[in-house]
């Protein structure tokens, strides 16, 4: 049992950061606490390719000597991309969040449905007089 | 090196190419941005035709980028199926852009034309990417492109809470594309390697392990999220309401179907038929999903009472035929399913540009304001009554093929409870769009005068009444999309698709 936890800490972590990250994009009602949570999610993610790369007593994959183990460069890479992809996703999260934070001057979920509902009732009352 | 052997690449790359230069010439003159838009894209859907016409007669064709050759390169591979949805959505695209010119100048500010026409150019370069390559993580990269465009497109509403419904899509749509790159990493940790012919290769010797169910797992439910399967389909209704008119056309004609098919080419090229009926009830859990998912849409399609919430459920509804008709796993219904990805593509995206045009002109878009329509804008209400018919499956339009090939295909795989689900469902659609043709020409107030007519701009109602003819047409002349759709679903059945 013990090894089973010890054995593969890093599936173990990857998860719970996960479990940690998902748990906030669902339950936090402020926006960016929305984005950080997403972040956290993804970095779990990142974590889990990396650590997969690893090779028993491998070093960095740079080809100093050949005879020396390396570890797989290829996760790595892939994860640079998605990297990439993150940054570009908080990026338009972020300036969608200060573009909702100018039209409704909250970025508390609860906050602008409720002022959205207000406006839409507001507005069907003023069609119908 | 010969250019002919380059022309596949190009269907991706021309318009990849043609993002960053859209906004410098846009700055140069505000007209010049839609007409290198309509290049780009135009060029992309004549490349594509003539790539369905190559592989029509000399079978598949890859294409290695770099000159890399697979697994350690990234390959584009076309064979039938992909070259078919290639073919449906840069047509999708061709007529968008035509419709784009007079609506984007009505919606969106003038000094933002420009970078739409960027990120509306950028959208379907994701598509045409996720359709084109051959390479499992690749496929991750354009999924993200083509959301990461989806979100600022839907942002572009002239709306306040669009930008709300932006942010709400976006954060579903990263848990998506999350889940999707972790159920890759797990099948990559099981086979080492990343091309989709690699891996369909390798996967049937680690068939039993539980990562590769873990993996097959995340990704159908990031790609379920992708297509706005019933119960994930949550971010679906208000990205379609609040975004511009031609953005919700283009998106709900291919956007969910680009998911359809990848999830169709992970069901059936990369995992083999033998692991879907053996290995994990997965195909019986979709049949299910699918059939509560048609009933639902079409149920709160009815209650709704704005025009494009109403389609937008009713998008809920038909995705689930095609998720259904893959989970049905034999050759028929497969068919069907790929047809309905032309048809589906066809009806949807002609519906949300009828809804454009109203908009255009009335500025509505109740469904109560569409009274008198078939006298007002008498193209538009005829395009839509088209339009409707086809989604229903009257015969003799676009609809009822698909819906044939789907019944036939439930008898002939013994799914007899699916069958009162479609025509069940075909009911359900027939009482929302009867409502509305009910209005356009049948219902009139009494206090009200002589209705004017005030038809919608030529290019609104061109490309509009062109997807309508292509309704009927492909209704009529069902042969040519049948004898691809049969072919492609036979080659993905057989498991015989890279060959």
């Amino acid at each position: 049992m013990i090894e089973f936890i010890a054995g593969k800490y890093n599936f173990w972590i990857a998860i719970i950061l996960m479990m940690i990250g998902f748990y906030g994009v669902i339950a936090k009602g402020n926006l960016v606490k929305k984005i950080i949570s997403m972040n956290i999610f993804q970095t779990a993610v990142f974590l889990f390719y990396i650590s997969i790369a690893v090779v028993d007593g491998g070093t960095a994959p740079v080809l100093w000597d050949k005879n020396v183990p390396f570890d797989n460069p290829l996760p790595h890479v892939l994860i640079l991309t998605a990297i990439v992809v993150s940054v570009a996703t908080t990026a338009v999260a972020l300036a969608l969040i200060i573009r909702i934070y100018k039209d409704y001057g909250t970025i508390e979920e609860d906050h602008i449905r409720e002022i959205h509902t207000k406006r839409v009732t507001e507005a069907r009352k003023n069609e119908l007089c | 090196m010969n250019f002919v052997e380059h022309l596949h690449v190009l269907i991706v790359a021309i318009p990849l190419l043609a993002v960053p230069i859209i906004p410098l010439v846009g700055r140069l003159r505000l007209d010049f941005s839609w007409y290198f838009t309509f290049l780009a894209l135009s060029l992309s859907f004549f490349m594509s035709l003539n790539l369905l016409m190559n592989v029509w007669g000399s079978g598949p064709v890859s294409y290695f980028l770099g000159g890399w050759r697979p697994p350690w390169g990234i390959e584009f591979h076309f064979d039938l199926l992909n070259s078919f949805v290639m073919v449906v959505t840069t047509f999708i695209a061709f007529v968008s852009v035509i419709y784009a010119k007079q609506s984007v100048a009505n919606e969106i500010s003038y000094d933002k034309i420009p970078a739409f026409y960027a990120v509306f150019v950028l959208f379907f370069v994701g598509l045409f990417g996720m359709i084109a390559t051959g390479d499992i993580f690749n496929l991750y990269v354009f999924l993200e492109i083509t959301s990461l465009a989806g979100y600022a497109l839907i942002a572009a509403g002239k709306r306040r809470y669009a930008k709300m419904a932006s942010f709400n899509y976006l954060i579903l749509g990263t848990i998506a594309a999350t889940f999707i790159v972790l159920g890759i990493g797990y099948l990559y940790m099981a086979t080492g390697t990343l091309n989709m012919k690699d891996l369909a290769e390798r996967l049937p010797e680690v068939y039993e392990s539980r990562v590769v169910f873990t993996g097959l797992a995340f990704i159908i439910v990031g790609l379920l999220i992708k297509m706005a399967v019933f119960p994930l389909h949550l971010w679906l209704p208000d990205a379609y309401k609040y975004s511009p008119s031609v953005v919700s056309a283009a998106m709900a004609a291919t956007s969910t179907k680009v998911a359809a098919y990848v999830m169709m080419r992970i069901l059936f090229s990369i995992f083999k038929i033998e692991f879907n009926v053996i290995g994990i009830p997965i195909t019986e859990l979709f049949i299910y999903i699918s059939s509560i998912g048609i009933i639902v849409g079409s149920v709160l399609a009815i209650s709704q009472t704005n025009i494009k919430l109403m389609l937008a459920y009713s998008s809920i509804g038909q995705i689930g035929y095609i998720v259904l008709a893959a989970a049905m796993m034999n050759p028929v219904a497969l068919s069907g399913g790929i047809i309905h990805i032309l048809n589906h593509a066809l009806m949807k995206g002609g519906l949300f540009f009828v809804v454009g045009a109203v908009a255009y002109k009335l500025g509505t878009e109740k469904i109560s304001d569409f009274r008198g329509l078939g006298k007002r804008m008498p193209l538009s209400a005829f395009a839509f009554t088209i339009f409707s018919m086809s989604i229903v499956g009257v015969p003799l339009t676009v609809g009822f093929v698909s819906k044939w090939y789907l019944v036939t295909g439930a008898v002939a795989s013994a799914h007899w409870y699916v069958i009162p689900v479609i025509l069940l469902s075909s009911l359900l659609t027939a009482i929302y769009f009867g409502r509305i043709i009910n209005l356009m020409y049948f219902s009139k107030k009494p206090d009200e005068g002589e209705i004017i007519r005030n038809e919608a701009p030529f290019g609104l109602v061109a490309p509009t009444l062109a997807v309508a003819g292509l309704c009927i047409f492909f209704g009529i002349a069902a042969s040519v999309p049948i004898e691809i759709a049969a072919k492609a679903a036979d080659a993905l059945i057989g498991g015989g698709l890279w060959k």
